[in-house]
């Protein structure tokens, strides 16, 4: 019966051989002897197993776009300056545009001259209008050159974490692309949550601008301050671990950025407070020395993301590119400041969309939760089907622990990742994967209350349960299917163990549960009785 | 050495009751809804609403007023607390409304306003969601739905009824309806209505029964299933999304079998016993099947809902109603809806009536 039975159970037998080498690396160490034999591929943990950090950051695409709008407005404003054209207020009035006035109307083809000549590729004129004998332009950035530039701004943003996080310290991060301007961030195994995030956010654009010591404190409080000056303020750290702060008047020009580091280290001064040195490249240690050269006892402030960390007094000229920020930090904080200085700045500023961390005792909690749910429920399984249905029953729960070893190889041998969803996944399936079974056992019992033979019985069982277990299951897969489709990372695991269990459990109840049958109607035959 | 539970000329009249039971269904059903309208729509969780979850767990058991106490002038906003998870472990969850000003900040405000307790505690898990994600969450989800009913419908009404060419258009109707709804800008939820309606209509028309009967039971299986949850103020999270659909595909299975050992009697025995007879003998001879499988799903669901922890605990909520609610409309439900407007009418193809099923 079952056409050849000798193919049949050398197939099942290869299969149970295959799972039991597949499943068998996940369960064991890594480092012991059984391991190097064995595939290398292994279950991986989702990080709410075992414990860590996963972010979406989203873009702020808005601003690159603006900062990119606004260093143009100042270029061209600077250009034109060289050309004896006064280009006024270069302003951002939408994330997308920008406005400025040409004083004399007259010589506004000037303008247009260097438009075409430097930023034909990159801007666009919106408009030009004439208000009181100036020209008001209105100039927005070309498609392509947005769309260029976007995926610049994403491209760099990815590089500046990935660099950040390699100089952090963090084992097999996974950083990522999302539509929509979003950067997946998966940091496995990470103990001090909050310190890597607050690396990971900081956009650490670093200016130096020069103080305006001639403004008054009555004029800082009326917001009295000249056009070029802007307002800052300067955070410190008082002993109880709070923070004041202390407004101080800038030049909105900025003297020297950030992108001419090339290095950032933590050093101490003389009562062991940590600071962080910088080394400037050539061209970076050129213009500090002129700053400095040309600014003796003015104050210099060092500047970041627009909090000022320190405002020295320069003594005298700078040359051979250093500087150095002080500003009572802990060791953590000046480790963690190098790290993003020598990482370079973002190009835009990025928000936490999304965040979930879990700790690693929670991710054990929840393996432990999950083993003793998968042992229980079996338990109770193997009794009411070993009550229910004797021998047959002991063929049910054989399958049932080869579906899970097939399972756990499968996952493995494909790499998938194991969430506790998944868990619950395989919890499910020991209930449900019994159904094959149940359907064509109480066939076959069906068929013997007919009076047929047992091998008859059992061959009708099979062939007439075979389309309705095929058919049921589909509804099942199709389901996971869906929900794997539009599901997020742990609720794709719960997909991916049903779905996968769900198949194999129709294999094995329809394929491997016949070896079984087939030996036990040889017994039969022998005389012993079929008792299902 | 087996035992049969269901004796093999078992015949309970299961119909029999079908109006008691179209009466409590739909009385389940209008209560759940009530609830979810009296309580201003479901308790979504914060992947879908937005918001911040922080669990904490201490060393020993500790007031939750003295947590909130302790959190009061932490800045969080919108700070609720409960406990989580089985109770010896001592867990809490804080759950607190996202800020716009650093919310990577909580991490630490939590820390630092737990201190002042002077218990020892470690914080095990923090998510916080965007008010954005959130939103796009919940759209996927509906989205989910969505395309769990289309592709069902038309499986069904192709599998049930053996008529794909039935389904081909039904397919065609369903994505047609649903395009011109979209090209309007209709909300995903008016979506999900659209296309309930559209194949509940196609299926009549189309005279599908047996899928009509399906489907009806699934969306009873859910609306119960979502009513529980609102009833007994559970959180409606991505999880329970996954318990749904889970649920369909699983009332869904006990269904086929049924139907299809309806389809079965019905050929065989065709002058014996009226239509309400076979179906019900029909329900009788899968009972044991029936009991069985749902027994041993609902043995293990249990396992999962006292042991597995509070992570998956409304997911296993969601699979123990659903389990038991599918079981039931698979009998009492589906099959009425059988006896009710007849089997669908077969054309005798003698390739079709080959087919052997259980």
């Amino acid at each position: 019966m079952f056409g050849n039975i000798k193919v049949r159970t050398a197939v099942s037998v290869i299969v149970i051989i295959l799972g039991v080498i597949f499943a068998l690396p996940s369960f064991i160490s890594k480092d012991s002897s059984l391991a190097k034999i064995l595939p290398g591929s292994r279950v991986k943990l989702g990080l709410d197993l075992q414990g860590g950090i996963n972010l979406v950051l989203g873009i702020d695409m808005d601003k690159a776009i603006s900062n990119a709008l606004e260093q143009i407005g100042e270029e061209i404003k600077a250009e034109a300056r060289k050309q004896k054209v006064v280009v006024l207020r270069p302003k951002i009035i939408s994330p997308d545009k920008l406005q400025f006035y040409v004083i004399d109307g007259k010589k506004s083809g000037i303008v247009d001259d260097i438009i075409k000549k430097y930023y034909n590729h990159q801007i666009k004129v919106l408009k030009i209008e004439d208000v009181k004998g100036r020209k008001r332009y209105t100039l927005t950035l070309k498609d392509d050159y947005k769309k260029k530039l976007e995926e610049l701004t994403v491209d760099q943003v990815l590089k500046v974490i990935r660099n950040r996080i390699d100089q952090f310290g963090v084992v097999e991060p996974d950083i990522r692309k999302l539509e929509g301007y979003r950067v997946q961030v998966q940091l496995p195994g990470i103990k001090d949550a909050q310190r890597a995030i607050n690396i990971i956010k900081k956009t650490a654009h670093l200016e130096f601008k020069l103080v305006d010591d001639s403004v008054t404190p009555e004029q800082i409080k009326s917001h009295n301050i000249p056009p070029d000056d802007e307002i800052l303020y300067l955070y410190k750290r008082l002993p109880d671990g709070s923070y004041a702060k202390e407004p101080i008047v800038v030049k909105k020009y900025t003297e020297l950025t950030g992108k001419y580091i090339t290095d950032a280290a933590v050093a101490f001064d003389q009562f062991n407070q940590p600071y962080v040195t910088l080394s400037f490249n050539r061209e970076g240690a050129r213009i500090f020395e002129r700053i400095t050269g040309e600014n003796v006892n003015r104050r210099l402030a060092i500047i970041l993301d627009n909090k000022v960390y320190s405002a020295p007094v320069i003594r005298e000229k700078i040359s051979g590119g250093r500087a150095s920020i002080t500003g009572r930090f802990t060791l953590d904080e000046a480790h963690d400041l190098a790290i993003v200085l020598r990482a370079g700045s973002l190009p835009a500023p990025v928000s936490i969309l999304h965040e979930s961390s879990v700790g690693p005792s929670l991710g054990e909690q929840s393996i432990r939760q999950g083993l003793i749910s998968i042992i229980v429920g079996g338990a109770l399984v193997f009794i009411f089907t070993i009550i229910y249905y004797g021998i047959g029953g002991i063929i049910i729960d054989i399958l049932l622990i080869l579906n899970l070893i097939l399972v756990i190889a499968v996952l493995a041998g494909f790499g998938a990742t194991l969430t506790m969803p998944g868990i619950a996944g395989l919890i499910l399936l020991i209930g449900t994967a019994v159904d094959g079974s149940v359907l064509i056992f109480e066939r076959i019992r069906e068929e013997l209350r007919k009076g047929l033979t047992p091998q008859k019985a059992v061959e009708l069982g099979f062939s007439r349960s075979t389309l309705t277990i095929v058919d049921a299951n589909l509804t099942t897969i199709l389901a996971a299917i869906i929900l794997y489709q539009f599901g997020t990372g742990p609720v794709r695991g719960f997909a991916v163990t049903l779905s996968v269990g769900t198949l194999i459990s129709m294999f094995t109840a329809i394929y491997v549960s016949k070896v079984f049958f087939a030996i036990w109607l040889k017994k039969v035959k022998k005389g012993a009785k079929f008792n299902l | 050495m087996g035992i049969e539970l269901i004796k093999p000329n078992t015949n309970i009249d299961f119909l029999g009751v079908r109006k008691i039971c179209a009466t409590i269904s739909g009385a389940l059903i209008l209560i759940g809804l009530v609830s979810i309208i009296l309580k201003g729509g479901l308790r979504y969780g914060i992947d879908f609403a937005g918001g911040i979850n922080i669990q904490v767990k201490f060393n020993e058991d500790i007031d939750t007023t003295k947590v909130a106490d302790a959190l009061k002038d932490s800045g969080l906003k919108g700070v609720r607390i409960q406990r989580f998870g089985q109770s010896s472990l001592h867990q809490y969850l804080i759950r607190a409304a996202v800020t716009e000003d650093q919310p990577e900040m909580v991490r630490n405000k939590v820390s630092l306003a737990l201190k002042k307790l002077n218990k020892s505690f470690e914080i095990q898990r923090l998510e916080m969601v965007g008010p954005k994600i959130g939103s796009e969450l919940k759209e996927k989800a509906l989205e989910a739905f969505f395309y769990a009913v289309l592709l069902i419908s038309i499986y069904i009404s192709g599998r049930f009824e053996q008529k794909w060419g039935t389904a081909a258009i039904m397919a065609i109707a369903l994505s047609l309806g649903v395009y011109i709804l979209k090209l309007i800008h209709m909300p995903i939820s008016i979506l999900i209505i659209a296309a309930i309606i559209i194949t509940l209509v196609l299926c009549w028309y189309l005279k599908l029964n047996y899928a009509l009967g399906a489907v009806v039971a699934l969306i009873h299986d859910v609306l119960i299933t979502v009513g529980m949850f609102s009833l007994l103020d559970k959180e409606f999270d991505l999880t329970v999304v996954a318990g749904l659909l889970t649920i369909i595909g699983y009332s869904l299975n006990d269904t086929i079998v049924i139907f299809d050992r309806i389809r079965e009697n019905l050929r065989e025995q065709k002058k014996k016993g009226s239509l309400f007879d076979i179906i019900n003998r029909s329900i009788n001879e899968t009972l044991s099947r029936t009991i069985l499988t749902s027994g041993t799903t609902l043995l293990v669901v249990i396992a999962m809902l006292l042991l597995g922890g509070g992570v998956i605990h409304n997911f296993a909520l969601s699979l123990f109603i659903g389990i038991i609610v599918g079981t039931y409309s698979s009998i009492y439900i589906a099959s009425s809806i059988l006896v009710g407007i007849g089997p669908t009418p077969e054309k005798q193809k003698e390739t079709e009536t080959a087919q052997a099923t259980v």
